[in-house]
């Protein structure tokens, strides 16, 4: 399994001149790691298919991040 | 900063006075897809980029503006020594009225070059999905124009360009790669 969001620690320079942000995230969400969809994908119910916007759970990316929202939707 | 040599990446030789050519050539020069747009392009992504990936985007880069000089070179030795007549008759009348035999950063059809063809969103899988996408149209560009042209020794030289987007292009999807690794797991905050 993948995780959603990657994080790196960009170079700070001890002469910054604004406090330094030590790690920042992007995004890797699901469609990066499969070519095709393959078949048979296991669904969310329909109502909860509409809060996520899509039918299939393992395509559901979620935003914004872990980092910043507190809850565990992954 | 950069140390310049004074040759080019690969020979550049036009053996047939053919200034239509250039016409066609100008598209890799200024145009949307050209040498110019991908070296600004990559060097620009660079300052926000994850650090994995900077040395590969410098590196690319500082290569376009090498088949810029190449690019360039092959125009210049097209249209020097033609008169004004030839111009016109090669399809660069408004090319010679606008710059005389000048080069210029502008399409195959005038447009002169524009920052719109390029884009940092500041995402990086954006960012580089966007660089490949531009390899490939510059390798399709090459292609068009190889076939537009009959010149043997001219056509080397495109063929050189043409693979050479071929290797960028994978090497992008490498540093998607790369960035796609499940590496440090997650920080916790």
């Amino acid at each position: 399994m993948f995780t959603q969001y990657k994080f790196w620690e960009p170079y700070s320079s001890p002469y910054d001149p604004c406090p330094p942000m030590t790690v920042k995230s992007y995004s890797t969400p699901p469609q990066l790691y499969i070519n095709f969809q393959p078949p048979g994908l296991a669904q969310f119910e329909p109502r909860a298919a509409l809060y996520h916007g899509t039918l299939w759970k393992e395509l559901f990316s979620p935003y914004p991040g872990p980092d910043k929202r507190g809850d565990v939707d992954e | 900063m950069w140390y310049y040599e004074k040759k080019l990446e690969y020979p550049v030789k036009v053996s047939e006075c053919n200034p239509r050519l250039a016409k066609f050539l100008i598209e890799q020069y200024g145009g949307a897809d050209g040498e110019l747009a991908a070296a600004l392009r990559y060097l620009n992504q660079r300052y926000s980029i994850p650090d994995k990936v900077i040395g590969l985007l410098t590196d690319i880069g500082t290569e376009e503006f090498a088949h810029l000089e190449m690019i360039a070179t092959m125009i210049y030795k097209l249209t020097k020594d033609a008169t004004p007549e030839q111009m016109e008759e090669a399809g660069l009348g408004a090319h010679y009225a606008n710059h005389d035999k000048a080069l210029f950063y502008h399409n195959a059809a005038g447009a002169p070059w524009t920052a719109t063809y390029i884009q940092a969103k500041g995402d990086p899988i954006a960012d580089l999905y966007e660089d490949i996408a531009a390899e490939e149209k510059a390798r399709a560009t090459y292609q068009w124009i190889i076939n537009l042209s009959d010149d043997p020794d001219l056509n080397d030289g495109l063929k050189y360009l043409r693979e050479r987007e071929v290797v960028h292009s994978l090497r992008f999807r490498e540093a998607v790669e790369i960035l796609k690794e499940e590496r440090d797991k997650k920080i916790i905050f």
